[in-house]
C-alpha cells in the first residue's frame, strides 16, 4: 500500500536523512540551549538597574545578538563556511552544519531567555540577596528553576525552527532530510520522495513540540 | 542592637534628585518590636532595606549588631546578611520550590549539610504552624500561610534581627491578627529583635514596644506606644492614633448629643494602664450623685498597657459635677471638657 503511494522512495535512503535531521536538531538544540541561556542571562545581569549592570557589555553583547539574529539563515551558512572549514577541516557532512545551525540559533535563543528573565519577580531576586545569596546562587537557584517554564517554551520553538534550517544547510553538503527533499524529490521531479519527506518532518516536528508542552507544564508550578 | 546614625539616602532620578531618608536617627534596642510607621512613600521601605544593606546610605551610618552595614561589601555583608532576615509584604517565595524547599533555601545558601537541613525544616515547618503542608507548593496556600512560610524561611538561619517589610499589608484582619501573635510570640520565644515597617496603627497597637513615625523622609515622632498613644505631639501621628480609637466617627455623635443635651458637661476621660480596670463611673455616681450618660468608649490593648477612652455626659448638680472632675485628676485620670466649638 505505502510502496504503491511513494514508488520512488528509497527507504534506506530515507530514514538515514531521518536520522540526520534529527543529529543535527538534537545536537544544535543543546548547544544552542546552553549558549542561549549564558547570552541570555549576561544580557539580563548586565541591563540597567540588575547585579552587574553595565551599559558597555550590555550594549556590545545586544548588538552582537542582534547582528546574528537578523543575517538571513541561508546567507549565515554562506558567510560561515571558511569559519566551518577552518574549525572542522571539511564543509561537508552532517557535522558541518552544526556550527551556522548553533551561531544562527543561540542569539535567538537568547533574547527568549532575556524575556524569560524578566519575568522573574524581582521581589524574588531582592529576598534572595536578603539573605545572604551571592550572584551565581541566585542565577542557579532562583533565575534559572524560577523562569524554567518559559526557558523550555522557548527551546521547544527554537529547535523548531532549528529543524527547518536544517533543511536550509542541506546546501552546503550536510544530509538530512531537507536535502534529501530538494536533490531527490524536487530537482528529480519526483513528488513521493518530496512529500514523504515533509511528512517526516511535520512528524519530527510535532513530536518536538508535544515534548516542549509536556515538560513546560509540569514544571509550571504556579 | 541597631543604631541608625544621621541617615540620609538620596536616589537620583529623571525628574532630580530624590530624597527618601532625611537624617534619620534611630536606636533598636535588643529584644524589642520596633514599628516604623507612615504613609506610603514616606521613606519607610528604604529606611528599612538599608538595615540590611540592600540600600547603601549617602552619608550616615547604619551599625546592626556591631556590624557597620553601611561599609562593609561582598562576602562580609552576605554573612552579615544571614543573621539579618527579612519578610516581604508580597511574601517572596519561590513558587518553583515547595514550602520545604522554600525553607531550605537560605540554609542552602548558608551551607548546612542535607541532613541537617531537613531536620531543622521540619522544626520551622512546626514552629510556623504549618505541618502537613511541606511538600504544598505556595500557588496552594492560602496568603496567611504563604506569609508563614516567609517567616519560617526567615527565621533558618537562627538571624538576631527580624525586618518586617508591610508583612501584613496583603493579608485580611484575621489573618494579620494570627501573623502579629505568631510575630510576638516568637519575639518572646527566641528572644528575637524585630523591625517593622507599616501604614497600619493597629499593627504598631498590637505588638511594638517602640514606635516611630515617617513623614517625608524624616521622623517626626517616637516613643514608648502607649506614650505615643495618650499624647501623640505631630499631626501626623494624630491622624494615625485616630485610626484605632475610632474619634472621626465619635465626632459626630457628639455633635449630636450637644445640640440635643444641653445639659451638664461633657467629658472625655483618657485612661492609661491599671486605671482603665477600676469601676470609675460607678463610684462617681454614688459618691456625688450624679447622672452619668455614656457616650462612647473605646479600650486598645498595647504591649505596655492598656489605654482607653470613654466620653459621658456628666448631669447633676454642678458643684458635684466639679468635684468629681477634681477626684478624677488626682485619680491619674486626664480630663477633657468637651464644649461647642
Amino acid at each position: 500500500m505505502i510502496e504503491a503511494l511513494f514508488p520512488n522512495v528509497d527507504w534506506t535512503k530515507m530514514w538515514e536523512a531521518t536520522y540526520d535531521t534529527l543529529y543535527m536538531t538534537a545536537i544544535s538544540t543543546a548547544v544552542t540551549f546552553v549558549l542561549g541561556i549564558i547570552i541570555g542571562i549576561l544580557l539580563f545581569l548586565t541591563s540597567p538597574h540588575q547585579l552587574w549592570a553595565n551599559k558597555i557589555v550590555h550594549f556590545l553583547t545586544g548588538s552582537l545578538v542582534n547582528i546574528f539574529r537578523s543575517i538571513p539563515f541561508i546567507i549565515l551558512i554562506i558567510l560561515l563556511i571558511p569559519f566551518t572549514k577552518f574549525l572542522l577541516g571539511t564543509i561537508r557532512g552532517v557535522n558541518a552544519a552544526l556550527p551556522a545551525l548553533i551561531i544562527g540559533s543561540a542569539p535567538f535563543y537568547a533574547r527568549l531567555v532575556l524575556i524569560a528573565l524578566r519575568e522573574v519577580d524581582k521581589g524574588v531576586i531582592e529576598a534572595a540577596r536578603s539573605m545572604g545569596a551571592n550572584t551565581f546562587t541566585i542565577i542557579w537557584k532562583v533565575l534559572i528553576p524560577e523562569s524554567k517554564p518559559a526557558l523550555i517554551s522557548g527551546i521547544t520553538v527554537t529547535a523548531v525552527a532549528l529543524v527547518g534550517y536544517t533543511a536550509m544547510a542541506g546546501i552546503i553538503g550536510a544530509g538530512g532530510l531537507g536535502n534529501l527533499a530538494f536533490l531527490e524529490g524536487f530537482q528529480r521531479s519526483r513528488e513521493d520522495v518530496t512529500l514523504m519527506a515533509t511528512i517526516l518532518i511535520l512528524v519530527i516536528v510535532f513530536v518536538i513540540q508535544w515534548i516542549g508542552d509536556t515538560i513546560t507544564a509540569k514544571t509550571d508550578k504556579r | 542592637m541597631i543604631e541608625v546614625k544621621n541617615v540620609t539616602k538620596i536616589f537620583k532620578t529623571k525628574n532630580g534628585e530624590l530624597t527618601a531618608v532625611d537624617h534619620v536617627n534611630l536606636s533598636i534596642q535588643k529584644g524589642e518590636i520596633f514599628g516604623i510607621i507612615g504613609y506610603s512613600g514616606a521613606g519607610k521601605s528604604t529606611l528599612i532595606r538599608l538595615l540590611n544593606g540592600l540600600e547603601k546610605p549617602t552619608s550616615g551610618s547604619v551599625i546592626v549588631n556591631g556590624l557597620e552595614i553601611s561599609s562593609i561589601k561582598g562576602k562580609e555583608l552576605r554573612l552579615a546578611r544571614q543573621k539579618i532576615s527579612m519578610i516581604f509584604q508580597h511574601f517572596n517565595l519561590l513558587w518553583s520550590r515547595t514550602v520545604a524547599e522554600n525553607i531550605a533555601f537560605p540554609l542552602e545558601i548558608a551551607g548546612v549539610p542535607k541532613e541537617e537541613r531537613e531536620k531543622r525544616v521540619h522544626e520551622l515547618i512546626e514552629l510556623v504552624g504549618l505541618s502537613g503542608r511541606a511538600d504544598a507548593y505556595p500557588s496552594q496556600l492560602s496568603g496567611g500561610q504563604k506569609q508563614r512560610v516567609g517567616i519560617a524561611r526567615a527565621l533558618a538561619n537562627n538571624p538576631e534581627v527580624l525586618l518586617c517589610d508591610e508583612a501584613t499589608s496583603a493579608l485580611d484582619p484575621e489573618t494579620t491578627d494570627s501573623i502579629l501573635r505568631l510575630l510576638s510570640d516568637i519575639n518572646q520565644r527566641l528572644g528575637l529583635t524585630i523591625v517593622l515597617i507599616t501604614h497600619e496603627m493597629h499593627v504598631i497597637r498590637k505588638i511594638c514596644h517602640r514606635v516611630a513615625v515617617m513623614e517625608a523622609g524624616r521622623v517626626v515622632e517616637q516613643g514608648d506606644v502607649l506614650e505615643v498613644f495618650q499624647n501623640p505631639q505631630a499631626e501626623i501621628t494624630k491622624n494615625f492614633v485616630m485610626q484605632v480609637s475610632d474619634s472621626r466617627e465619635s465626632k459626630e455623635s457628639i455633635e449630636h448629643i450637644l445640640k440635643n443635651y444641653p445639659s451638664g458637661k461633657l467629658v472625655k476621660l483618657i485612661f492609661v494602664g491599671n486605671t482603665t480596670e477600676r469601676p470609675i463611673i460607678s463610684y462617681l455616681i454614688k459618691e456625688f450623685q450624679l447622672d452619668i450618660n455614656i457616650l462612647h468608649g473605646n479600650i486598645s490593648q498595647t504591649v505596655n498597657g492598656s489605654y482607653g477612652t470613654l466620653i459621658v455626659q456628666l448631669d447633676g448638680d454642678s458643684e458635684n459635677v466639679e468635684k468629681a472632675l477634681e477626684k478624677l485628676k488626682s485619680m491619674n485620670i486626664k480630663t477633657e471638657v468637651i464644649t461647642n466649638d
